[in-house]
């Protein structure tokens, strides 16, 4: 988990931006919101810069040591890998991971002073459920407003349709249509899953058992990367070196479904296979679809509510709503154009 | 150094990584090869002091195949120079992270080839695939001919201080 969450921590120190109701932007000199990017807030905030980037490399630590390569491991197949370590190869990674912990609790910190626009909808926020973990590749699914579903009902549950001014399609609930997934969702549904540690963390930034302000998520992100990061350690301190690197596989002609809790959210993945195991069709629904009615949801309400705002500021803070879901989009500063049709 | 960026699996992102692949054929004395998959993130680490070139595939909009040789710590990377991808920095903005951090090399030379597809594949569009050679011996006779080489200009931008060539 925490190589994925080290994707969350690239995001980190890059802010959304200026907004004049926020009391810390109307005194002089800039808070971490005002920047566009991380690379402008290096300036003035070099160590946070860094330490954001040093988590991210802890994390990526996780895949290059058991996966033999950052990206697109090549030691993990199908029931497991081709080579697990010995105890003591973990000694030096889990010195990083130590460090990582004491600068995730840090992060939480620094997140939690920064100011936020009060901003709440009445959202159903659906996430795995496991009875042991705090959600990551096992589980129910489960929503605040009572879904509660085996994985391989998901397709029962929600379904994908057109929407007319758009080539991405919209994920829905059959019934209730938007539903919000990522960090959020996970920690309202999951609270008591967090490690202590992380639990603390949470309640000294602020947070309470619940957080529906979506500007915050940044907050309950970093609250997150303190789990991974601790469960990490704990999974190295219990580990034993098991007699096979990976359980035995003997495919058969079936469907195979599954849920993964990755940074953004639930991805759905269902395969089809052969009795060889080939892969005859899949269908794989990541969370930044899933999410995109409900963002577009929060751009309506957030600017009905900050309408007056000059343009320039609006629409900064409109990228920084969209931002809030870390959507899969390509890290350009200003990718929004903002039109408003004044009547 | 030479440091070849990208992903193999988006066609012409692989470019940077193909090069890389063709410069270790030819057993050049003294230089470190490095292929480099992901961001860049441990480049500050990797690069501390050294005499760098990195290779990588940009999307600006010029021609396919269009190589230009930057020189990055006369000036920064052209914003037009994309170097970006869908799920975290480029390589663009981990350089001019390092700069702001005080983290450059003694010596950094950017060869950014323009891609034309970055869809998925392993095959490199024509116009790119031409660009491999042009770019395999530029920066072996960098390399071999000292810090003395540079690049004519087809086309390049006024400045001076980057020179780009269409193939």
């Amino acid at each position: 988990m925490v190589a994925g969450m080290s994707h969350e921590v690239a995001v980190l120190p890059v802010p959304g931006g200026n907004d004049h109701n926020l009391p810390l932007a109307g005194r002089t000199g800039q808070t971490p919101f005002d920047y566009p990017d991380a690379v402008r807030m290096a300036k003035d905030y070099p160590d946070i810069v860094k330490r954001g980037l040093q988590m991210k490399k802890a994390g990526n630590a996780i895949v290059s040591f058991l996966g033999g390569r950052e990206v697109h491991p090549i030691n993990v197949r199908v029931g497991g890998f081709y080579r697990v370590p010995a105890k003591q190869e973990f000694n030096q990674l889990a010195e990083k991971l130590k460090w990582g912990r004491d600068a995730a609790l840090e992060t939480v910190q620094w997140t939690a002073q920064l100011a936020f626009p009060e901003f709440e909808q009445d959202y159903e926020f659906v996430a795995l459920q496991h009875p042991g973990e705090y959600p990551f590749n096992e589980g129910r699914l489960v929503s605040n407003v009572g879904l509660d579903i085996a994985v391989r009902e998901y397709e029962d549950h929600f379904v994908e349709e057109h929407v007319p001014y758009s080539n991405a399609l919209h994920s829905i609930h059959k019934g209730r249509g938007a539903y919000f997934v990522g960090p959020l969702a996970r920690y309202n549904l999951n609270f008591d899953r967090l490690s202590p540690l992380s639990q603390e963390a949470a309640r000294n930034a602020g947070l309470g058992q619940q957080c529906r302000n979506p500007f915050k998520s940044i907050i309950v992100r970093s609250v997150e990367i303190v789990y991974a990061f601790d469960e990490a350690l704990r999974i190295i301190e219990e580990y034993e070196k098991p007699e096979q690197p990976a359980v035995e596989i003997h495919p058969r002609a079936a469907t195979g479904y599954a849920c993964t809790e990755v940074p953004r959210g639930i991805l759905y993945h269902r395969y089809r296979i052969d009795d060889e195991g080939l892969i005859l069709d899949a269908k794989i629904i990541p969370p930044t679809s899933q999410n995109q009615k409900i963002i577009e949801n929060d751009l309506y309400r957030y600017v009905e509510q900050a309408i007056d705002l000059p343009e320039d500021v609006l629409t900064w803070q409109c990228e920084q709503a969209i931002r809030n879901y870390d959507p899969c989009i390509s890290c350009a500063t200003h990718f929004l154009k903002l039109h408003i049709e004044r009547e | 150094m030479v440091i070849g960026i990208g992903n193999e699996y988006r066609s012409d992102d692989g470019v940077g990584l193909r090069v890389l692949r063709a410069l270790k054929q030819k057993a050049l004395a003294g230089t470190v090869l490095i292929e480099c998959t992901n961001e860049g993130i441990d480049l500050p680490e990797t690069w501390k002091a050294a005499s760098v070139i990195v290779i990588d595939a940009v999307s600006s909009g010029a021609q396919p195949g269009t190589i230009c040789r930057l020189d990055a710590l006369a000036q920064p990377i052209p914003a037009e120079l994309s170097f970006q991808s869908t799920h975290s920095f480029g390589i663009t903005e981990m350089i001019e992270l390092a700069r702001i951090l005080g983290q450059l090399p003694a010596r950094l030379i950017v060869y950014a080839i323009e891609g034309k597809d970055f869809s998925m594949g392993t095959a490199l569009s024509t116009e790119v695939e031409s660009s491999v050679q042009q770019v395999v011996a530029q920066v072996t006779s960098e390399i071999q001919g000292g810090h003395q080489y540079r690049s004519t200009a087809a086309n390049g931008p006024s400045s001076g201080m980057s020179a780009c060539s269409t193939t």
